[in-house]
Parts: structure tokens; sequence; C-alpha cells
């Protein structure tokens, strides 16, 4: 196995390219060194991208919030202007194991993991983050929730890695959320989970929604049906008890050990609801 | 095959290492450097016993390479004493017994002093929460808690 630390993106990205056997991707090792020490990858090449300048860093530029790809989610609660701008996305982030998993786990890592359980991709989908990607072909920004294409699997090719995500500067009267279901109060995989993120109009009427629910499918998913469901409401009771039926009716859950496929239906519905109410709260909403 | 050379620091000193590409810095730190305060419970991130500050920040050592290590600042159990002048949260740890058979100790100091670092005045349930990558089977957390919330006020007056 060899450990190679590139100082650019082009370099790790050329290095995923050549490799003739298993490559991985190295920034904050909550999961590659989990997966290494069971047995169920040997990389014949690890590239840390964590010296590769700029992708340690939140920027905050005139279009939005740029994370690069090796910042911990620690980092992201400790930004007072993305926790302001996006504090669905801050809370999911900070929700991911424990205290020492949050000083090294990353929001790429959770996205390419491509864990349907992951708890900052709802919430990331829900904002419409953007990832911009680096391959071989250059460089491209696509839609986060395109990454992801099943339980581990994604849509990355060959030699790509994830530089940042990209989230939007915030509207006026916007506001975001994420909730999920754990048995336990904390450092848990949510059974099903939900994040939410309107913006509403000087009346208070939801102007643009998206709802992304996760663990309920092969992937997190977007409800579209719901931002029909929210537009031009003040999440009055029976524009609430329509968005609960659209998304527990856009579920396709496994049984599993952690939740039957009723349950999960049932919750989804009601975290959806929760996570809107906040949302709508954060956004000056009454 | 070839080792990665490392250069870092550790509790102030530095230090120079090979290791093997897919070794941990928890086994580095023991196996190699004969720091052996850093435990291994799980090896997977889950139990904490292996907890340092790497950079100012707590991370289970078991879930870094030590090639990662390279320029960067190490602090582990070893270096929280001065001399024999005890860290007030050991000493803390010992008046209150909180600990039975030891090893989930050095994990929770260092959790606790990355805990305290950053809240010097944590509420019961800030501490249970902050400490919730330390698990420990003997104690029942009460008397570790307690012994957190004394320390913080020791050192508040210090």
């Amino acid at each position: 196995m060899r450990y190679i630390r590139p100082l650019s993106i082009e370099d790790a990205a050329g290095l995923l390219a050549g490799s003739t056997g298993t490559a991985a991707i190295l920034a904050g090792g909550s999961d590659l060194l989990v997966r290494m020490k069971g047995g169920f990858i040997e990389p014949d090449l690890i590239v840390d991208i964590k010296a590769i300048e700029g992708l340690s860093e939140i920027r905050e530029t005139s279009e939005g919030f740029s994370i690069g790809a090796a910042v911990p989610c620690a980092v992201l609660g400790e930004s007072k202007a993305l926790k302001k701008a996006w504090p669905g996305v801050v809370e999911a982030a900070n929700l991911i194991g424990s205290k020492q998993v949050q000083g090294r786990c990353t929001i790429v890592g959770n996205l390419c993991n491509a864990s349907p359980a992951a708890d900052s991709v709802p919430a990331l989908v829900a904002a419409g983050a953007r990832a911009v990607v680096v391959g071989p072909a250059g460089r491209r920004t696509i839609a986060v929730e395109s990454v992801p294409t099943g339980p581990g699997k994604t849509s990355l090719a060959k030699g790509e890695i994830i530089e940042a995500i990209l989230l939007d500067k915030r509207h006026p009267h916007s506001g975001d959320a994420y909730l999920r279901f754990i048995p336990r109060t904390e450092m848990d995989i949510a059974v099903v989970s939900a994040g939410v993120n309107l913006t509403l109009d000087e009346q208070g009427r939801v102007k643009s929604a998206r709802l992304a629910l996760g663990a309920v499918a092969p992937t997190v998913i977007l409800v579209e049906e719901a931002a029909e469901v929210l537009n031009g409401s003040k999440l009055d009771e029976a524009t609430l008890e329509r968005l609960a039926k659209v998304c527990s009716g856009a579920c396709r859950p496994i049984d599993d050990k952690r939740g039957t496929v009723e349950f999960r239906r049932k919750v989804a519905g009601v975290l959806a609801k929760r996570a809107a109410i906040t949302a709508y709260k954060r956004a000056g909403g009454k | 095959m070839a080792g990665v050379a490392v250069s870092t620091t550790i509790n102030g000193d530095n230090f120079e290492y090979l290791c093997q590409p897919d070794e941990t810095l928890l086994d580095v730190l023991r196996d190699r450097l004969g720091l052996t305060g850093a435990k291994e419970g799980c090896g997977t991130g889950d139990c904490g016993a292996c907890s340092i500050i790497l950079d100012d920040r707590l991370v289970c050592s078991c879930l870094v390479l030590g090639a990662e290590a390279e320029g960067r600042r190490v602090e582990t159990i070893e270096g929280m004493a001065h001399g024999d002048t005890l860290h007030p949260l050991q000493q803390k740890f010992l008046e209150h017994a909180a600990l039975q058979c030891g090893i989930c100790t050095p994990g929770f100091l260092i959790a606790a002093k990355d805990l305290l670092a950053k809240n010097p005045d944590p509420t019961e349930e800030e501490i249970r929460f902050g400490l919730a990558g330390n698990l420990c089977r003997c104690t029942g957390y009460d008397k570790i808690v307690r012994a957190v919330q004394d320390a913080a006020s020791v050192m508040k007056g210090a």
C-alpha cells in the first residue's frame, strides 16, 4: 500500500486516475479506516487530500459558501456565518458521530460514503447544495443529490474527486432544518430523517421549498411533490397533513433491525412536518 | 516494504519515526514510541479509549494514520501531568473514584480536557454530551461527570 499526500487537486485526481489497483481518498478517515480495519477494503493507494491548498477552508463569497472537502464537521459548527445562513445543514453535519469523529469527519465524505442514512445529505439536498467535481476531464459542478446512486455507490468516475460543496447566499426570509429519528438520544444512525429548506415572501407565505428524506430509499430522496404542497402556504394544519401524506408516500423503505417499512413511512411524515415548522420559524414565518 | 518517514511533535517534543502506510497513529504511539497511555478498545472510533488531541482537535487515534501526523501537533495523556503534579482533572478523577478498571480513563481525561478548553463552565448535560464518544463499562458515568464538574470549578478558580 502507498500513502501519498499531493499538494494540488489535479495531482490528486491524476494519482487516482492512474492507479491500477484499489485507490481510496482520505480526508477524515472516519469511514475509510473503519472499513480498512474490518477488511472490507484493502487499498493499494491512499490519497490524503488534506495538504491541498484551500480544501480545509470554508470560504464565504458573494455567491455564498464554499466548504472544502477536507473541512471537519466540527469546523462547520464553529463558523458563525455558516450557522446563521444554513442552520439546518450545520445541525445535520454536527449530528454525525462523537466529538472525536466530528474533529475528523467531513460532509463530502458523508456524501461519497453514499449511505442512505447519511445525516448531512438530506440537509444538503434540501439546501440545493452543489458539489464541485475535479477529474481527468476538468472541473464540473453537479447537484448533491446526483452523487449517491445507491448504498455505497456514487456517480463519480474513476479519477474524480469532490473538491468542495457550494451553498448559495441566503435570500431574506429563508430557513432550513434537519431532524432524524434514532432510538437513543445521540450517536446513532438515522432510522428516518428529513431536511427542509424554505424561502418565504413578504406576507410569510412559502415562495420556494425543498424537502429531502433520508434512510427511506436506496439513496436520500428529494420529494418534489412536497414543494408543491408547501408553496403558497403558511404551513396551516391542512397543509402539514398533506405534506406528511406525500412524504410517507414518497418512501421506498426496507424492513430492518432499526425500523419496519410501516414505521419508516409514518415517521417520515411526522419528521417532515416538524422540520418544516422549524424551517418556517427560522425563516421568520409566524 | 519501505516505511513512511514522519516528523511530528508529541507533547511538545519532536519525534521522528518510520511507519507502514496503513498503520494507525494509535499503533505508532503504542508499539513504536512506547506511549501506551492511549488504549485500543474497539479500533473503530466508537469507544474513545484512544482519544488524543491533534492540532487542538479531539480525535480517535485509531482513526488516524501514523503518516498523517507529519508536521502536526499531537497531545497524549502522557503530556497531561507536569512531572509529579497531576492535572486538576486527573486529581479529581482520583478523589471522586471516577474509574474502576481504568482502561477508558486516559481517553476520558483527554476528552474532558478538550471539553473544558472549549467550554470552561459546562452544564451536566453538556458534559454528558461532550463525553458521549467515550465509553465506560464500570462507573455508570456519574462519578466521571462529578469529577469533571469539580475539576472545572477548580480550574476556573485557578
